[in-house]
Protein backbone atom coordinates (compact mmCIF):
# COMPACT_ATOMS: atom_id res chain seq x y z
CA UNK A 1 0.00 0.00 0.00
CA UNK A 2 1.96 3.02 -1.30
CA UNK A 3 2.69 5.74 1.43
CA UNK A 4 -0.58 8.65 1.63
CA UNK A 5 0.77 11.93 0.66
CA UNK A 6 0.06 15.10 2.47
CA UNK A 7 0.96 18.74 2.71
CA UNK A 8 0.59 18.34 6.25
CA UNK A 9 1.57 15.71 9.14
CA UNK A 10 -1.75 14.04 9.63
CA UNK A 11 -1.67 10.56 9.60
CA UNK A 12 -4.32 9.16 7.02
CA UNK A 13 -6.67 5.74 7.46
CA UNK A 14 -6.05 2.94 4.93
CA UNK A 15 -8.61 3.39 2.43
CA UNK A 16 -9.03 -0.54 1.97
CA UNK A 17 -9.26 -0.70 5.54
CA UNK A 18 -12.53 1.78 6.02
CA UNK A 19 -13.66 -0.38 2.72
CA UNK A 20 -13.97 -3.62 4.39
CA UNK A 21 -15.50 -1.58 7.41
CA UNK A 22 -17.75 -0.31 5.48
CA UNK A 23 -18.93 -2.98 3.05
CA UNK A 24 -19.04 -5.00 6.26
CA UNK A 25 -21.74 -2.70 7.74
CA UNK A 26 -23.76 -2.97 4.60
CA UNK A 27 -24.00 -6.33 3.73
CA UNK A 28 -26.57 -7.61 6.05
CA UNK A 29 -28.84 -5.17 5.91
CA UNK A 30 -29.22 -3.54 2.25
CA UNK A 31 -31.63 -5.40 -0.09
CA UNK A 32 -30.75 -6.52 -3.38
CA UNK A 33 -33.55 -4.21 -5.00
CA UNK A 34 -31.76 -1.31 -3.54
CA UNK A 35 -31.13 1.31 -5.84
CA UNK A 36 -27.42 2.75 -5.55
CA UNK A 37 -26.48 6.39 -6.59
CA UNK A 38 -23.05 7.36 -6.01
CA UNK A 39 -21.86 11.11 -6.12
CA UNK A 40 -19.43 12.21 -8.55
CA UNK A 41 -16.23 11.96 -8.54
CA UNK A 42 -14.63 10.19 -5.36
CA UNK A 43 -18.54 8.61 -4.67
CA UNK A 44 -18.80 7.28 -7.64
CA UNK A 45 -15.69 5.06 -7.63
CA UNK A 46 -16.60 4.02 -4.12
CA UNK A 47 -20.13 3.18 -5.42
CA UNK A 48 -18.39 1.23 -8.51
CA UNK A 49 -16.92 -0.78 -5.88
CA UNK A 50 -19.55 -1.08 -3.03
CA UNK A 51 -22.19 -1.94 -6.06
CA UNK A 52 -20.52 -4.91 -7.24
CA UNK A 53 -19.67 -6.34 -4.15
CA UNK A 54 -23.06 -6.05 -2.70
CA UNK A 55 -24.66 -7.16 -6.12
CA UNK A 56 -27.63 -5.04 -6.85
CA UNK A 57 -30.25 -5.73 -9.32
CA UNK A 58 -30.47 -2.23 -10.49
CA UNK A 59 -27.46 -0.26 -12.49
CA UNK A 60 -25.31 1.99 -10.82
CA UNK A 61 -26.77 5.76 -10.80
CA UNK A 62 -24.21 8.45 -10.58
CA UNK A 63 -24.94 12.48 -9.12
CA UNK A 64 -23.64 15.81 -10.17
CA UNK A 65 -24.64 17.99 -7.84
CA UNK A 66 -23.43 21.09 -9.39
CA UNK A 67 -26.77 22.26 -10.25
CA UNK A 68 -28.07 22.08 -6.83
CA UNK A 69 -25.40 23.43 -4.75
CA UNK A 70 -25.91 26.40 -2.56
CA UNK A 71 -22.60 28.13 -3.15
CA UNK A 72 -23.01 28.77 -6.82
CA UNK A 73 -23.57 31.80 -6.44
CA UNK A 74 -20.34 32.82 -4.78
CA UNK A 75 -18.50 29.45 -6.60
CA UNK A 76 -20.01 29.69 -9.98
CA UNK A 77 -20.25 25.82 -11.71
CA UNK A 78 -17.37 24.01 -12.19
CA UNK A 79 -16.10 23.60 -15.31
CA UNK A 80 -17.14 19.82 -16.06
CA UNK A 81 -20.14 18.73 -14.61
CA UNK A 82 -20.92 15.12 -15.47
CA UNK A 83 -24.74 14.43 -16.33
CA UNK A 84 -26.04 12.98 -13.81
CA UNK A 85 -27.99 9.53 -14.41
CA UNK A 86 -30.33 7.31 -12.33
CA UNK A 87 -30.85 4.21 -14.61
CA UNK A 88 -33.73 3.09 -12.49
CA UNK A 89 -37.05 4.22 -11.53
CA UNK A 90 -36.42 5.84 -7.89
CA UNK A 91 -40.31 6.08 -7.41
CA UNK A 92 -41.17 4.12 -4.87
CA UNK A 93 -37.32 2.21 -4.21
CA UNK A 94 -35.06 2.37 -1.14
CA UNK A 95 -32.09 4.25 -2.33
CA UNK A 96 -28.18 4.20 -0.91
CA UNK A 97 -26.18 7.33 -1.41
CA UNK A 98 -22.51 7.14 -1.54
CA UNK A 99 -20.14 9.49 -1.04
CA UNK A 100 -16.65 9.56 -0.28
CA UNK A 101 -15.93 12.15 2.22
CA UNK A 102 -18.58 13.64 4.53
CA UNK A 103 -18.11 16.67 5.97
CA UNK A 104 -20.62 20.35 5.98
CA UNK A 105 -23.60 17.94 4.27
CA UNK A 106 -24.12 20.23 2.10
CA UNK A 107 -23.13 18.28 -0.57
CA UNK A 108 -25.66 15.33 0.51
CA UNK A 109 -28.15 17.85 0.91
CA UNK A 110 -27.28 18.88 -2.67
CA UNK A 111 -28.24 15.66 -3.77
CA UNK A 112 -31.07 14.77 -2.46
CA UNK A 113 -32.85 17.22 -3.48
CA UNK A 114 -31.70 16.36 -7.27
CA UNK A 115 -32.87 12.80 -6.39
CA UNK A 116 -36.36 14.22 -5.48
CA UNK A 117 -36.38 15.74 -9.26
CA UNK A 118 -36.45 12.22 -10.12
CA UNK A 119 -38.78 10.82 -8.32
CA UNK A 120 -40.06 10.06 -4.60
CA UNK A 121 -37.92 7.36 -3.32
CA UNK A 122 -39.26 5.33 -0.47
CA UNK A 123 -36.34 6.37 2.33
CA UNK A 124 -32.59 7.44 1.59
CA UNK A 125 -29.78 5.92 3.29
CA UNK A 126 -26.27 7.21 3.31
CA UNK A 127 -22.93 5.27 3.48
CA UNK A 128 -19.58 7.06 3.46
CA UNK A 129 -16.35 5.69 3.25
CA UNK A 130 -14.71 8.90 6.19
CA UNK A 131 -16.31 10.94 8.49
CA UNK A 132 -14.23 14.64 9.00
CA UNK A 133 -16.91 15.46 10.92
CA UNK A 134 -17.59 19.65 11.11
CA UNK A 135 -21.51 19.05 9.90
CA UNK A 136 -23.34 22.52 9.20
CA UNK A 137 -26.45 20.87 8.53
CA UNK A 138 -28.53 17.75 10.55
CA UNK A 139 -27.21 15.10 8.26
CA UNK A 140 -25.91 11.95 9.67
CA UNK A 141 -24.00 8.34 7.28
CA UNK A 142 -26.39 5.22 8.15
CA UNK A 143 -22.89 3.60 7.13
CA UNK A 144 -19.63 4.58 7.76
CA UNK A 145 -16.13 3.87 6.89
CA UNK A 146 -14.67 5.56 9.76
CA UNK A 147 -14.18 8.56 11.29
CA UNK A 148 -11.05 10.82 10.08
CA UNK A 149 -9.75 13.84 11.74
CA UNK A 150 -7.99 16.47 9.78
CA UNK A 151 -7.27 20.32 10.14
CA UNK A 152 -10.41 22.41 9.36
CA UNK A 153 -9.34 24.22 6.40
CA UNK A 154 -7.80 21.78 4.39
CA UNK A 155 -9.30 19.12 1.79
CA UNK A 156 -9.70 15.60 2.35
CA UNK A 157 -10.18 13.62 -0.89
CA UNK A 158 -10.14 10.06 -2.53
CA UNK A 159 -7.88 9.41 -5.70
CA UNK A 160 -7.87 6.94 -7.89
CA UNK A 161 -5.10 5.75 -9.92
CA UNK A 162 -5.02 4.05 -13.40
CA UNK A 163 -4.83 0.85 -12.02
CA UNK A 164 -8.06 1.43 -9.81
CA UNK A 165 -6.66 1.92 -6.46
CA UNK A 166 -8.20 3.99 -4.03
CA UNK A 167 -6.03 6.41 -1.73
CA UNK A 168 -6.96 9.48 0.73
CA UNK A 169 -4.60 12.51 0.40
CA UNK A 170 -4.84 16.16 2.11
CA UNK A 171 -4.52 19.23 0.28
CA UNK A 172 -4.95 22.77 0.98
CA UNK A 173 -6.33 23.95 -1.76
CA UNK A 174 -8.79 22.16 -4.74
CA UNK A 175 -7.08 20.22 -7.69
CA UNK A 176 -7.89 17.71 -10.31
CA UNK A 177 -8.78 14.37 -9.40
CA UNK A 178 -6.11 11.57 -9.99
CA UNK A 179 -6.53 9.81 -13.74
CA UNK A 180 -8.88 7.10 -13.99
CA UNK A 181 -12.28 8.77 -14.29
CA UNK B 1 -6.25 42.75 -25.17
CA UNK B 2 -9.24 43.77 -22.53
CA UNK B 3 -12.23 41.79 -23.30
CA UNK B 4 -15.47 42.97 -21.85
CA UNK B 5 -16.89 39.91 -22.18
CA UNK B 6 -14.75 38.56 -19.19
CA UNK B 7 -13.49 39.21 -15.78
CA UNK B 8 -10.43 39.60 -14.29
CA UNK B 9 -9.89 36.04 -13.86
CA UNK B 10 -10.80 35.24 -17.48
CA UNK B 11 -14.30 34.19 -16.14
CA UNK B 12 -17.28 35.05 -18.62
CA UNK B 13 -18.91 38.09 -17.69
CA UNK B 14 -21.26 38.58 -20.37
CA UNK B 15 -21.82 37.23 -23.58
CA UNK B 16 -21.65 39.31 -26.24
CA UNK B 17 -19.82 38.05 -28.76
CA UNK B 18 -17.85 34.70 -29.75
CA UNK B 19 -15.44 36.36 -31.42
CA UNK B 20 -12.05 36.57 -29.25
CA UNK B 21 -13.14 34.14 -26.64
CA UNK B 22 -11.09 31.28 -25.73
CA UNK B 23 -11.51 28.00 -26.85
CA UNK B 24 -11.76 26.78 -23.57
CA UNK B 25 -14.69 29.43 -22.79
CA UNK B 26 -16.57 27.80 -26.00
CA UNK B 27 -15.92 23.94 -24.67
CA UNK B 28 -17.11 24.96 -21.27
CA UNK B 29 -20.13 26.18 -22.31
CA UNK B 30 -20.57 23.11 -24.79
CA UNK B 31 -19.88 20.55 -21.80
CA UNK B 32 -22.14 22.07 -19.64
CA UNK B 33 -24.97 22.24 -21.80
CA UNK B 34 -24.38 18.91 -22.30
CA UNK B 35 -25.25 18.08 -19.16
CA UNK B 36 -28.25 20.33 -19.40
CA UNK B 37 -29.67 18.14 -22.20
CA UNK B 38 -29.64 15.35 -19.97
CA UNK B 39 -32.26 16.53 -17.87
CA UNK B 40 -34.78 16.82 -20.64
CA UNK B 41 -35.33 12.64 -19.64
CA UNK B 42 -36.42 13.33 -15.98
CA UNK B 43 -39.41 13.88 -13.75
CA UNK B 44 -38.50 17.11 -12.88
CA UNK B 45 -36.78 18.82 -15.62
CA UNK B 46 -36.03 22.23 -13.68
CA UNK B 47 -32.84 22.91 -11.91
CA UNK B 48 -32.40 25.82 -8.83
CA UNK B 49 -29.43 27.40 -10.14
CA UNK B 50 -31.20 30.79 -10.77
CA UNK B 51 -33.85 30.42 -7.96
CA UNK B 52 -34.70 33.90 -6.94
CA UNK B 53 -33.03 35.46 -9.83
CA UNK B 54 -34.84 38.13 -12.51
CA UNK B 55 -33.82 36.80 -16.24
CA UNK B 56 -35.48 40.09 -18.26
CA UNK B 57 -35.76 39.24 -22.15
CA UNK B 58 -35.69 42.47 -23.69
CA UNK B 59 -36.00 42.39 -27.56
CA UNK B 60 -36.25 45.65 -29.44
CA UNK B 61 -36.92 42.90 -32.47
CA UNK B 62 -39.06 40.85 -33.01
CA UNK B 63 -38.50 37.12 -32.28
CA UNK B 64 -40.37 33.59 -31.55
CA UNK B 65 -38.03 30.91 -31.66
CA UNK B 66 -34.97 32.70 -29.89
CA UNK B 67 -37.12 34.23 -27.28
CA UNK B 68 -39.11 31.40 -26.27
CA UNK B 69 -35.69 29.54 -26.26
CA UNK B 70 -34.41 31.54 -23.54
CA UNK B 71 -37.67 31.90 -21.55
CA UNK B 72 -37.76 28.14 -21.13
CA UNK B 73 -33.98 28.03 -20.25
CA UNK B 74 -34.19 30.70 -17.97
CA UNK B 75 -37.18 28.96 -16.13
CA UNK B 76 -35.53 24.97 -16.46
CA UNK B 77 -33.23 27.29 -14.33
CA UNK B 78 -35.52 28.32 -11.85
CA UNK B 79 -35.23 31.96 -12.72
CA UNK B 80 -38.28 34.24 -12.70
CA UNK B 81 -38.71 35.96 -16.33
CA UNK B 82 -39.68 39.29 -17.45
CA UNK B 83 -40.53 39.49 -21.41
CA UNK B 84 -40.29 42.76 -22.76
CA UNK B 85 -41.31 43.59 -26.80
CA UNK B 86 -39.96 47.34 -26.16
CA UNK B 87 -40.63 48.70 -29.82
CA UNK B 88 -44.00 48.43 -29.27
CA UNK B 89 -43.22 50.25 -25.45
CA UNK B 90 -41.13 53.06 -23.83
CA UNK B 91 -38.99 53.48 -26.64
CA UNK B 92 -41.59 54.62 -28.58
CA UNK B 93 -42.53 57.19 -26.22
CA UNK B 94 -39.07 58.40 -26.49
CA UNK B 95 -36.79 57.19 -23.58
CA UNK B 96 -33.64 56.27 -24.10
CA UNK B 97 -31.93 52.81 -24.06
CA UNK B 98 -29.78 53.27 -20.95
CA UNK B 99 -33.34 54.66 -19.55
CA UNK B 100 -34.67 51.76 -20.25
CA UNK B 101 -32.11 49.43 -18.74
CA UNK B 102 -31.56 51.36 -15.53
CA UNK B 103 -35.28 51.36 -14.52
CA UNK B 104 -35.22 47.92 -15.35
CA UNK B 105 -32.17 47.34 -13.37
CA UNK B 106 -33.52 49.41 -10.84
CA UNK B 107 -36.43 46.76 -11.00
CA UNK B 108 -33.61 44.33 -9.63
CA UNK B 109 -32.94 42.40 -12.73
CA UNK B 110 -30.14 40.33 -12.45
CA UNK B 111 -29.53 39.02 -16.07
CA UNK B 112 -30.35 40.89 -19.28
CA UNK B 113 -31.28 38.96 -22.64
CA UNK B 114 -30.70 41.52 -25.24
CA UNK B 115 -31.58 41.13 -29.25
CA UNK B 116 -31.65 44.51 -30.88
CA UNK B 117 -31.49 45.81 -34.39
CA UNK B 118 -28.53 47.93 -33.75
CA UNK B 119 -25.27 45.93 -33.92
CA UNK B 120 -23.31 46.64 -30.42
CA UNK B 121 -26.57 47.49 -28.50
CA UNK B 122 -25.96 44.36 -25.96
CA UNK B 123 -21.79 45.82 -25.63
CA UNK B 124 -23.62 49.59 -25.12
CA UNK B 125 -25.75 47.85 -22.54
CA UNK B 126 -23.16 45.67 -21.14
CA UNK B 127 -20.54 48.70 -20.53
CA UNK B 128 -22.98 50.97 -18.67
CA UNK B 129 -24.02 47.68 -16.39
CA UNK B 130 -22.22 47.21 -12.90
CA UNK B 131 -23.84 43.87 -11.27
CA UNK B 132 -25.96 42.00 -14.07
CA UNK B 133 -25.12 39.72 -17.22
CA UNK B 134 -26.23 40.41 -20.01
CA UNK B 135 -26.36 37.89 -23.47
CA UNK B 136 -26.53 39.31 -26.83
CA UNK B 137 -29.31 37.72 -28.48
CA UNK B 138 -28.66 39.07 -31.58
CA UNK B 139 -27.73 42.52 -32.69
CA UNK B 140 -27.81 44.04 -35.96
CA UNK B 141 -25.54 42.26 -38.86
CA UNK B 142 -23.54 41.45 -36.20
CA UNK B 143 -23.79 38.78 -33.86
CA UNK B 144 -25.80 36.05 -32.61
CA UNK B 145 -23.73 33.66 -30.11
CA UNK B 146 -25.83 31.69 -28.60
CA UNK B 147 -27.02 30.53 -32.20
CA UNK B 148 -23.71 30.05 -33.21
CA UNK B 149 -22.63 28.05 -30.03
CA UNK B 150 -25.83 25.64 -30.16
CA UNK B 151 -24.69 25.16 -33.85
CA UNK B 152 -21.26 24.30 -32.82
CA UNK B 153 -23.43 21.82 -30.30
CA UNK B 154 -25.18 20.48 -32.77
CA UNK B 155 -22.28 19.95 -34.63
CA UNK B 156 -20.38 18.33 -32.03
CA UNK B 157 -23.03 15.90 -31.22
CA UNK B 158 -23.29 14.62 -34.44
CA UNK B 159 -19.53 15.21 -35.65
CA UNK B 160 -17.75 14.60 -32.23
CA UNK B 161 -14.78 16.30 -33.16
CA UNK B 162 -13.81 19.27 -34.90
CA UNK B 163 -10.60 19.01 -36.19
CA UNK B 164 -11.16 16.97 -39.87
CA UNK B 165 -14.32 18.47 -40.51
CA UNK B 166 -15.80 20.45 -43.36
CA UNK B 167 -18.80 22.58 -43.46
CA UNK B 168 -20.46 24.89 -45.07
CA UNK B 169 -22.06 27.65 -44.52
CA UNK B 170 -24.97 28.37 -47.91
CA UNK B 171 -26.68 31.76 -48.68
CA UNK B 172 -26.80 35.59 -47.20
CA UNK B 173 -23.39 35.58 -44.58
CA UNK B 174 -23.34 39.21 -45.69
CA UNK B 175 -26.14 40.65 -43.76
CA UNK B 176 -26.08 37.08 -41.03
CA UNK B 177 -25.22 37.16 -37.69
CA UNK B 178 -25.98 34.03 -37.58
CA UNK B 179 -22.98 33.38 -39.90
CA UNK B 180 -20.95 35.22 -38.33
CA UNK B 181 -20.84 34.20 -34.95
CA UNK B 182 -20.80 30.31 -35.97
CA UNK B 183 -17.62 30.95 -37.96
CA UNK B 184 -16.37 32.60 -35.04
CA UNK B 185 -17.36 29.31 -33.11
CA UNK B 186 -16.16 27.03 -35.77
CA UNK B 187 -12.52 28.64 -36.29
CA UNK B 188 -12.41 28.91 -32.77
CA UNK B 189 -13.10 25.34 -31.92
CA UNK B 190 -10.01 24.24 -34.76
CA UNK B 191 -12.53 22.87 -37.89
CA UNK B 192 -9.88 23.14 -40.74
CA UNK B 193 -12.37 23.82 -43.42
CA UNK B 194 -15.08 26.36 -43.44
CA UNK B 195 -16.89 27.47 -46.43
CA UNK B 196 -18.84 29.99 -47.04
CA UNK B 197 -21.32 29.89 -50.29
CA UNK B 198 -23.20 32.65 -52.13
CA UNK B 199 -23.24 34.99 -55.04
CA UNK B 200 -20.54 37.17 -54.82
CA UNK B 201 -22.67 40.16 -54.05
CA UNK B 202 -23.78 38.13 -50.09
CA UNK B 203 -20.19 36.96 -49.61
CA UNK B 204 -18.65 39.72 -47.09
CA UNK B 205 -15.26 40.40 -48.77
CA UNK B 206 -13.54 39.64 -45.02
CA UNK B 207 -14.16 36.55 -45.08
CA UNK B 208 -10.30 35.47 -45.86
CA UNK B 209 -9.02 36.72 -43.33
CA UNK B 210 -11.49 34.67 -40.84
CA UNK B 211 -9.70 32.03 -42.87
CA UNK B 212 -12.98 31.00 -44.58
CA UNK B 213 -12.80 29.99 -48.09
CA UNK B 214 -15.52 31.83 -50.29
CA UNK B 215 -17.71 29.63 -53.45
CA UNK B 216 -20.09 31.25 -55.53
CA UNK B 217 -20.42 27.71 -57.16
CA UNK B 218 -22.81 26.10 -54.83
CA UNK B 219 -21.66 22.27 -56.38
CA UNK B 220 -17.83 23.04 -55.68
CA UNK B 221 -18.79 24.64 -52.40
CA UNK B 222 -20.80 21.81 -50.63
CA UNK B 223 -18.84 18.93 -52.01
CA UNK B 224 -17.13 16.04 -49.33
CA UNK B 225 -18.81 18.62 -46.75
CA UNK B 226 -19.80 17.00 -43.25
CA UNK B 227 -22.06 19.78 -42.11
CA UNK B 228 -24.20 22.03 -44.57
CA UNK B 229 -25.60 24.91 -42.64
CA UNK B 230 -28.33 26.83 -45.08
CA UNK B 231 -29.28 30.50 -44.03
CA UNK B 232 -32.62 32.11 -43.93
CA UNK B 233 -32.68 34.32 -47.37
CA UNK B 234 -34.25 37.50 -45.50
CA UNK B 235 -36.95 39.01 -47.71
CA UNK B 236 -36.78 42.53 -47.44
CA UNK B 237 -33.29 41.80 -49.28
CA UNK B 238 -34.80 40.20 -52.00
CA UNK B 239 -36.05 43.52 -53.25
CA UNK B 240 -32.60 45.12 -53.20
CA UNK B 241 -30.08 45.01 -55.75
CA UNK B 242 -27.98 41.97 -54.79
CA UNK B 243 -30.59 39.50 -55.62
CA UNK B 244 -32.34 38.74 -58.93
CA UNK B 245 -35.40 36.97 -57.18
CA UNK B 246 -36.50 34.31 -55.00
CA UNK B 247 -36.92 31.64 -57.99
CA UNK B 248 -33.51 32.53 -58.98
CA UNK B 249 -31.43 31.98 -56.06
CA UNK B 250 -33.52 28.70 -55.58
CA UNK B 251 -32.13 27.57 -59.00
CA UNK B 252 -28.57 28.63 -58.23
CA UNK B 253 -28.54 28.46 -54.34
CA UNK B 254 -31.36 26.50 -52.73
CA UNK B 255 -30.16 22.96 -51.13
CA UNK B 256 -31.84 20.19 -53.05
CA UNK B 257 -31.52 16.26 -52.68
CA UNK B 258 -29.21 16.82 -55.84
CA UNK B 259 -26.93 18.88 -54.37
CA UNK B 260 -26.92 17.40 -50.95
CA UNK B 261 -25.82 14.26 -52.53
CA UNK B 262 -22.69 16.26 -53.37
CA UNK B 263 -21.98 16.16 -49.78
CA UNK B 264 -20.55 13.20 -47.67
CA UNK B 265 -22.96 10.30 -47.59
CA UNK B 266 -23.89 11.82 -43.87
CA UNK B 267 -23.27 15.30 -43.89
CA UNK B 268 -25.71 16.83 -41.64
CA UNK B 269 -28.16 19.98 -42.95
CA UNK B 270 -28.82 22.50 -40.60
CA UNK B 271 -31.05 25.62 -40.80
CA UNK B 272 -31.29 28.52 -38.02
CA UNK B 273 -34.89 29.29 -38.74
CA UNK B 274 -36.99 30.38 -39.92
CA UNK B 275 -37.49 28.46 -43.07
CA UNK B 276 -38.19 29.48 -46.82
CA UNK B 277 -39.40 26.53 -48.22
CA UNK B 278 -38.02 26.26 -51.89
CA UNK B 279 -36.56 29.29 -51.77
CA UNK B 280 -32.93 28.63 -49.69
CA UNK B 281 -33.60 24.78 -48.79
CA UNK B 282 -36.03 22.38 -50.62
CA UNK B 283 -38.94 21.05 -48.45
CA UNK B 284 -37.50 17.07 -48.95
CA UNK B 285 -34.70 17.54 -47.53
CA UNK B 286 -35.81 20.16 -44.27
CA UNK B 287 -37.99 17.04 -43.62
CA UNK B 288 -35.22 14.32 -44.40
CA UNK B 289 -33.23 12.07 -42.28
CA UNK B 290 -30.02 13.95 -42.71
CA UNK B 291 -31.95 17.67 -41.44
CA UNK B 292 -31.19 18.59 -37.68
CA UNK B 293 -32.88 21.89 -37.82
CA UNK B 294 -35.76 20.81 -35.24
CA UNK B 295 -32.52 19.42 -32.95
CA UNK B 296 -30.87 22.87 -33.33
CA UNK B 297 -34.06 24.12 -31.44
CA UNK B 298 -33.83 21.91 -28.96
CA UNK B 299 -30.12 21.84 -28.24
CA UNK B 300 -30.31 25.55 -28.21
CA UNK B 301 -32.27 25.36 -24.68
CA UNK B 302 -29.70 23.56 -23.06
CA UNK B 303 -26.98 25.77 -24.60
CA UNK B 304 -28.71 28.64 -23.32
CA UNK B 305 -29.37 27.09 -20.29
CA UNK B 306 -25.22 26.84 -20.15
CA UNK B 307 -24.88 30.36 -20.54
CA UNK B 308 -27.02 31.39 -18.05
CA UNK B 309 -25.89 29.29 -15.50
CA UNK B 310 -22.15 29.78 -16.32
CA UNK B 311 -22.60 33.72 -16.11
CA UNK B 312 -24.70 33.52 -13.27
CA UNK B 313 -21.79 31.68 -11.50
CA UNK B 314 -19.04 34.07 -12.82
CA UNK B 315 -17.95 35.23 -9.32
CA UNK B 316 -16.66 32.02 -9.18
CA UNK B 317 -14.85 29.43 -11.56
CA UNK B 318 -12.41 31.58 -14.13
CA UNK B 319 -10.95 30.39 -16.56
CA UNK B 320 -7.05 30.48 -15.30
CA UNK B 321 -8.49 27.60 -12.58
CA UNK B 322 -9.31 25.49 -15.44
CA UNK B 323 -5.50 24.36 -15.68
CA UNK B 324 -6.00 23.26 -11.92
CA UNK B 325 -9.33 22.07 -12.47
CA UNK B 326 -11.62 21.09 -9.40
CA UNK B 327 -12.82 17.97 -8.23
CA UNK B 328 -16.83 17.15 -7.20
CA UNK B 329 -17.87 19.07 -3.94
CA UNK B 330 -16.35 16.92 -1.59
CA UNK B 331 -15.51 18.09 1.47
CA UNK B 332 -18.58 20.53 1.73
Amino acid sequence: MSAPQSDNKVSLPDVEALFETLLGQLKPRVSHAAGMVGIVTGGVWLAERLHAALGLRAPLGMLDVSFYRDDVGEKGIKPQVSPSQIPFDVDGRDILLVDDVLFTGRTVRAAMNELFDYGRPARIDLAVLADRGGRELPIEPLYCGGRVDVPKGSILMLDRDPRGVMSMSLSSRRRQRGAGT
Amino acid sequence: MNNPQLNDRGGLRHLLTIEGLPRETLVNILDTARSFVSLSGREVKKVPLLRGKSVFNLFFEPSTRTRTTFEIAAKRLSADVINLNIQSSSQSKGESLLDTIDNLAAMHADMFVVRHSQSGAPHLIARHLTRQNVINAGDGRHSHPTQGLLDAYTIRHHKKDFSKLSVAIVGDVLHSRVARSAIHALTTLGTPDVRAVGPRTLLPTELERLGVRTYTDMAAGVRDCDVIMTLRLQNERMQGPLLPSAQEYFKSYGLTPERLALAKKDAIVMHPGPMNRGVEIDSAVADGPQSVILQQVTFGIAVRMAVMAILAGQGGYGMTQTETGTSSGENR
